[in-house]
């Protein structure tokens, strides 16, 4: 441990992972550390013994669960947007070669206490009840106008101001409350309604990728990797490793070393330091969650998610059997501010034994009871065999890293996919190599 | 559900697969039932993921360069570079069988191998240095961990390198011998110095793998379809790499 390195990075969740594989393959060299003895930090996938280690210390697992080696829980549920960022990420490293993939089976809405399946072509959407005849067609108008909609040409543009609100948008097309409710939550996949007053240009993006993602393979706009998130990360750390990143588990990272001025000099484990010109690392290795540390504050509380681990013995009741869903609640429904997000999958995807489902039920936390506040969420479920529930506390970074040359990453926040975790990875990745990000398509080596 | 195809959607292009390869040696190795062939897109091919594992500098990747490319470094460095190497080996019925050979561009030596890199390996070679008496431990190490974690049906071979240092040897003949048969494994010694014993090893462990994938594996299953597309039934998973499909899959306009 007594080389010198460029960049050494904290925690192994896939922001890090993803960072990390970057970094090396553009020739930096990556010492990557994790204090635990798994891969994935909160983005890991934990098998019946973690689980129970992490939320039920002291417990066995249940025998009737069956085989340990049969799960991967997630702890953070979220789904990959078919053509989002981190397919592009993806594809771009080649890190595919290691992960398979299959489709989320349905995406579901919930509206007047039923739950109604997400249109996935124009049959469904036909035959629909989420829409009255005539707001269909009114839809219709609006969904040609997304699919004509070229982002550089205002022809295509109806003469709307996009820079506006998207309120003016709807009022063009005179939408219901109710298909605003349906485009905002269950498309453009917003978390509150704070997007109907920024502007339009931004929303019509999302519903463009949505739908994009839904035409590209059919059943729903989300694929998930075979055995759970966390083979994410370890995707990425096999892609670093292969171009000279460094790996050690179970290391602790004790004190962040810095000089005279605050600048970075290393980071110091048990009694011996590390130097780098760079630290990168996840909120929890820069105070976050200590109290009463001395020091410099780095990161600072910006909310707060609840999210509840449900082990059921059933599909989700009203999904048409679907193996796997995503169900949202638009916070309208429920007189919230914030959605409810409930991600649910099964062996199909080897995440769990046979005959089981693992369903996840997620929001923003409002008030001082966050349980109570996935109820409506947890009572779509049917019986509930198990439940699994923490509430997390979002980090941020309270500088920029610029100064200090210590970048640290945000948490994995409420949404339901993995865009703004590839925001982060983007905006990470400026700060420390002062470019932009630029996927390049790694060369091909050709058979002879 | 009511409809019957479920999950899967499109087979990964084979295309694909030819340009992550790094080309298989086009000269023969050793043992003549061991030639490597080129893909041929009418044969039945299948796919068997093979990992790698032991301490750090007992020679692991030598093996494989000697395997692959009939190559030896004397100064190689830790491993960079290279995801997987593939190696053909034809049988004696004529049938060729293709290695994805897995290494651990070292994330063994601080205990940090991800549990992904053994998931739905079909073999394993677990290597040791017959002049260091710790690498025999740490192979023990690694067996256990296999035979607790990977598919109970994976097949694994110990490995005793560096065999051209008979003058070195900490480790009997004997004692890995009786070890490897307490256990079921494959065993020999090899030296990926001289080529010794390298080609029959990998012989040995393409002539016990089953002929037809084993259900379910997905190492088998999906590079079995990959090479030889329908041969296998329904493909299983979606493909990252396809670009979208105007024709296939929903309307863009989903209302």
């Amino acid at each position: 441990m007594d080389e010198e390195y460029d960049v050494i990075v904290l925690g192994t969740g896939l922001t890090e992972c993803m960072l990390s594989g970057l970094l090396s393959v553009e020739g930096k060299k990556v010492l990557h550390m994790d204090r635990n003895d798994y891969y994935g930090g909160d983005s890991a996938s934990l098998n019946l013994t973690q689980l129970y280690r992490k939320f039920r210390p002291g417990q066995e697992p249940p025998a009737e669960l069956g085989r340990d080696r049969d799960y991967a829980v997630d702890l953070i549920p979220k789904f990959i947007i078919a053509s989002g960022g981190l397919t592009e990420i993806l594809v771009h490293t080649d890190v595919t070669r290691y992960l398979e993939f299959k489709q989320i089976a349905g995406s579901f809405v919930y509206r007047d206490g039923k739950v109604h399946k997400v249109p996935s072509n124009e049959m469904e959407a036909i035959k629909s009840p989420l829409m009255g005849l005539f707001e269909k067609r009114r839809a219709k108008k609006f969904f040609e106008f997304i699919q004509n909609y070229k982002a550089d040409d205002p022809a295509t543009h109806k003469g709307l101001n996009l820079d506006g609100p998207m309120s003016a948008v709807y009022e063009y097309f005179g939408l219901e409350p109710s298909t605003q409710d349906f485009i905002g939550h269950a498309m453009a996949l917003h978390l509150d309604d704070d997007y109907i007053k920024e502007p339009a240009r931004d929303t019509i993006d999302s519903i463009i990728l949505y739908t994009a993602s839904m035409a590209r393979y059919g059943k729903s706009p989300y694929i998930y990797p075979l055995y759970g998130l966390g083979e994410l990360p370890q995707s990425f750390a096999r892609l670093s490793a292969i171009y000279g990143g460094t790996y050690m588990l179970d290391k602790k990272a004790d004190e962040i070393v810095v000089d005279d001025n605050g600048k970075f000099v290393g980071v110091r484990s048990g009694d011996e330091t590390v130097k780098a010109k760079q630290v990168i690392g996840d909120p929890s290795y820069f105070g976050a969650g200590a109290s009463g540390e001395g020091g410099k504050i780095r990161v600072v509380e910006e909310g707060k998610v609840v999210r509840a681990i449900c082990i059921l013995k059933h599909t989700i009741p009203g999904t048409d059997d679907a193996d796997s869903v995503q169900l949202i609640i638009p916070q309208s429904q429920v007189n919230r501010k914030h959605d409810i997000y409930v991600a649910m999958i099964s062996s199909t995807h080897n995440v769990c034994a046979k005959g089981i489902y693992v369903a996840i039920v997620s929001t923003v936390v409002e008030t001082d009871k966050p349980e109570l506040e996935i109820k409506a969420g947890l009572d779509l479920l049917g019986p509930i065999h198990d439940k699994f529930v923490s509430i997390t506390d979002l980090f941020t970074p309270t500088s920029n890293g610029k100064d200090d040359n210590i970048f640290i990453t945000k948490s994995y926040d409420a949404t339901s996919h993995f865009e703004t975790v590839v925001d982060d990875v983007h905006d990470v990745w400026q700060r420390v190599t002062g470019t932009k990000l630029v996927l390049k398509k790694r060369e091909l080596e050709v058979e002879s | 559900m009511a409809r019957g195809v479920r999950g899967p959607v499109s087979l990964r292009l084979r295309v694909r697969l030819l340009v992550l390869v790094i080309a298989p040696c086009p000269q023969p190795v050793g043992a003549a039932s061991l030639l490597p062939t080129t893909i041929s897109a009418m044969s039945k091919q299948l796919s068997f993921k093979l990992v790698l594992l032991g301490e750090s500098a007992v020679g692991k990747s030598s093996l494989v360069l000697r395997f692959v490319k009939d190559q030896f470094d004397d100064y190689r460095e830790s491993t960079i570079g290279a995801a997987f190497l593939t190696q053909i080996v034809t049988l004696d019925d004529g049938s060729t069988i293709k290695f994805e050979i897995w290494d651990t561009a070292g994330q063994e030596r601080y205990k940090s191998l991800a549990p992904m890199y053994y998931r739905n390996a079909n073999c394993a070679v677990v290597v040791y240095d017959i002049t260091q008496s710790a690498s025999l431990d740490k192979a023990r190490t690694w067996i256990r961990e296999l035979q607790r974690q990977a598919d109970p049906s994976i097949i694994i071979a110990l490995c005793g390198n560096k065999s051209d240092l008979e003058a070195r040897r900490q480790v009997t003949k004997e004692e890995a011998q009786k070890y490897a048969e307490e256990e079921g494994l494959l065993w020999t010694e090899t030296s990926a110095k001289s080529g010794e014993g390298v080609t029959e090893i990998f012989n040995t462990i393409a002539r016990k793998l089953p002929t037809s994938p084993p259900p379910g594996a997905r190492g088998a299953t999906t590079s079995a379809s990959r090479a030889a597309p329908g041969a296998n039934g329904a493909p299983r998973g979606v493909d990252l790499n396809k670009q979208p499909n105007a024709a296939g899959g929903g309307d863009a306009c989903n209302c």
